[in-house]
């Protein structure tokens, strides 16, 4: 199995530690795996808002630098719920179409191709609240959502459940947006930093040591805001998690 | 910072009256954090500057900067969210109810013709007089002339978001009608020449304290007696015999039936009923995408709009009007106002489905933190992000950017219109017809460009301690500075991935 390994554009930059573990963790499960040099972004920033001509060559891109693998997985469910759900600024060839069907956020492949059951490596004494990025939740559906009545399910609590130690504490709005939402986090700073720092606070009154999600963005913005709160909760990936690294 | 507006030839959104008392201009205060001691002042809403775009997060952060208002409004709407979840949790059938309502609202508004007059003639087979009115204009005119013919000069009316749209009391004002809200919500905006700030709970962004004040200065209630049962009191003493020596009724619609030609209008409060049956004339205002089939499918939606609304299972009222008392007179307007235009959208047109549940706003986290009226608009939160640039896509063009397009909105739609879906696609056609601010779209071609090109993008992260300058050229360009007004910065690394797996793996990806 050949799986082309997405490294997003923030996490190439910020958190290359989640590059690492996500690569890792791939080849601990035996798939072969390669990082296409050439590779950028996908293209969501200027998606998002609102201007898909000038994303058309990034998707390109994108599609040139992963179209030969059966599989391309990434770390990031906001990203990813792009190439699939929202990749309409390219023509819509069979290697688009490839590349859309055959993107995976890492926590849907181990659960839903690779079918992992366990991690034996992995150890996680703490207490630790679950962050799923609303892309991966609305988008890619990796769990069932409070708004929707549908069978309670979770991919990344499965995974998690697998972890020796790891004891998953619950906040009281688990489906609130933490106001990051990409390029809003920027234009429409003042509200994205109140969301944040009211996703923050939930996360600290919970008990959490560690939160955790499969998407850094998200958490590169709650953490900043945990900080301007003061507040002593630590962010990881989940990625680094289920890779056992040490914390 | 606000204070600035103070002396500006502005008017605060909901603001319907230039004249407003000075002693109600106090919204500019509200950016001051607290008063050296009493309640809270409230936060008034967006800036309107004529035509120009609305500042949605100007007003966000005044309405912000008021903690006990804040921390009210997000609380209170989180408990109608909390209790729509369990109500859904009742009904097995809950997602089969919403794509049935959705299929129904399909029909329907591919069907409208038909259907208008199906209702129109059996509306008027009832003894009801029916009109058609092409816009706010039309609608505002026939009504003041059905008033004029009948002499009435008060007018009772119970909540409508169409006559806001109309921007209907200050027509009536013009036209020497004097206009009594009965809805409670909808009076104390009314009395504090305010719009509502919520499609359901007109007043939800005030405090107790603000309500007071209000009535202090309008009904002369106790300034300082914020006692709720005392408050309604003062209000029903006050409005009770404008109500009962009213001359003319008229209320809303939320579902005009075109099997029976009859209209629906569910509230808690009765006053529909109040405002239709208390004098000799009832005049009901109906959007055209109000109608349904027929009783059958009415069922739907009444089972849907309370749970969704407000979490409880049905509206206390669910008064069905099918033509006018013996001796009274029953007008029924019917208004387009952009509707058939937003019909022939092929995005957006799904967005006439809204039943006005509110459900949305109640979900939204931008909505809970802002207040309804920092949209600058008649429609606010994530449905009104996709309805008001239909109205005017340049005063509107800011609002489909305030979302984060996480898409619990439209998770809870009853009639499962994609509204976030919808906001992006808003996005799109904004920054096509040049309706966003030019730095935005240079910067976004810069990172267009500079994302397409390896060669480029490597080459503006080349150091690990530029990882700084990095984000600011792709993400943010020169607005970096906005990051750390809430937040940290995040903790920049040594070497990008790429740089490590170069190092460690070299270029074909080998470990070294």
């Amino acid at each position: 199995m050949r799986v082309g390994l997405f490294v997003p554009c923030y996490v190439d930059a910020f958190h290359p530690e989640v590059g690492q573990a996500t690569l890792e963790l791939l080849e601990r499960f035996g798939c072969e795996v390669d990082y296409p040099f050439d590779q950028t972004c996908c293209g969501q920033p200027m998606t998002n808002t609102g201007c898909h001509k000038e994303s058309k060559a990034t998707e390109e891109l994108f599609v040139r630098n992963f179209k030969d693998y059966d599989y391309i997985v990434g770390p990031s469910g906001s990203c990813v719920n792009h190439v699939r759900n929202n990749f309409d600024a390219v023509e819509q060839t069979d290697d688009v179409k490839h590349v859309r069907t055959q993107t995976y956020e890492l926590v849907e492949f181990l659960h839903d191709v690779l079918k992992v059951d366990g991690f034996p490596w992995a150890e996680f004494p703490h207490k630790v609240a679950l962050h799923n990025n609303c892309n991966a939740l609305r988008g890619l559906n990796i769990a069932s959502m409070t708004e929707l009545r549908e069978k309670t399910f979770s991919k990344p609590r499965d995974l998690l459940g697998m972890v020796k130690g790891l004891e998953l504490v619950d906040i009281t709005r688990p489906d609130e947006c933490c106001g990051f939402g990409g390029t809003f986090s920027v234009f429409e700073e003042a509200i994205s930093a109140r969301m944040g720092q009211d996703k923050a606070r939930d996360q600290a009154r919970a008990g959490a040591e560690y939160v955790t999600s499969s998407d850094s963005s998200c958490m590169m913005h709650q953490e900043g805001c945990a900080k301007r709160l003061n507040l002593p909760t630590k962010y990881i990936h989940i990625a680094q998690i289920l890779n056992g690294e040490p914390v | 910072m606000s204070l600035e507006h103070q002396d500006a030839p502005t008017t605060p959104a909901g603001r319907t009256n230039d004249g407003a008392p000075a002693s109600l201009t106090h919204g500019a205060g509200a950016s001051v954090t607290m008063p050296p001691r009493g309640p809270e002042p409230q936060p008034r809403g967006a800036v309107v500057r004529g035509n120009r775009p609305i500042d949605q997060e100007e007003a966000a952060k005044r309405f912000m900067a008021a903690p006990e208002h804040l921390a009210m409004h997000d609380q209170r709407l989180w408990d109608l969210r909390q209790k729509r979840d369990r109500q859904k949790d009742t009904i097995e059938e809950w997602e089969e109810l919403r794509q049935l309502a959705s299929d129904i609202k399909t029909h329907t508004l591919t069907h409208l013709d038909t259907y208008l007059e199906q209702f129109e003639k059996n509306a008027t087979a009832n003894g009801v007089k029916v009109r058609w009115a092409k816009d706010a204009a039309e609608h505002n005119s026939i009504v003041a002339g059905i008033l004029r013919s009948k002499n009435a000069k008060r007018l009772i009316k119970s909540k409508s978001m169409l006559t806001e749209e109309c921007g209907f009391r200050e027509a009536m004002a013009e036209a020497g009608v004097d206009v009594v809200e009965t809805d409670l919500g909808e009076r104390i905006q009314q009395l504090d020449n305010e719009n509502p700030s919520h499609v359901v709970v007109p007043a939800v962004h005030k405090l107790r304290t603000d309500v007071a004040e209000v009535f202090s200065k309008t009904i002369g209630s106790d300034p300082n007696n914020s006692d709720v049962s005392y408050l309604t009191e003062q209000q029903r003493e006050h409005t009770r015999p404008l109500i009962l020596n009213a001359d003319a009724g008229m209320t809303g619609c939320n579902f005009a039936v075109a099997e029976t030609g009859s209209v629906v209008v569910c509230t808690n409060e009765g006053n529909a009923d109040l405002s239709a049956n208390t004098t000799g004339l009832h005049i009901v205002s109906v959007g055209i995408e109000k109608i349904i089939p027929n009783l059958n499918t009415l069922a739907v939606f009444v089972r849907m709009l309370s749970r969704s609304a407000l979490g409880s299972p049905i509206t206390q009222y669910t008064s069905h009007f099918r033509g006018p008392r013996r001796g009274a007179e029953m007008h029924i307007v019917i208004v387009d106002n952009g509707r058939t235009e937003r019909l022939g959208m092929e995005k957006f047109w799904t967005s006439l489905k809204c039943i006005r549940c509110g459900a949305c706003m109640n979900t939204c986290p931008v909505f809970r933190r802002s207040g309804g009226l920092s949209y600058g608009a008649t429609y606010a939160g994530p449905i009104g992000l996709i309805i008001d640039p239909t109205f005017n896509r340049h005063k509107y063009s800011t609002l489909p950017f305030s979302s984060t397009m996480n898409g619990s909105c439209t998770n809870v739609c009853p009639v499962k219109i994609n509204i976030h879906e919808q906001i992006a696609s808003w996005r799109q056609v904004l920054a096509e017809t040049h309706e966003i601010p030019a730095f935005k779209k240079t910067m976004m071609k810069a990172a267009g460009m500079l994302l397409a090109s390896p060669k480029l993008y490597r080459a503006s992260l080349p150091m690990a301690d530029s990882a700084l300058r990095y984000l600011p050229r792709f993400v943010i360009y020169n607005k970096m500075n906005t990051w750390t007004r809430g937040r940290e910065m995040p903790h920049i690394p040594k070497e990008t991935f790429h740089q490590w797996y170069k190092r460690t793996r070299g270029v074909n990806g080998k470990k070294k």
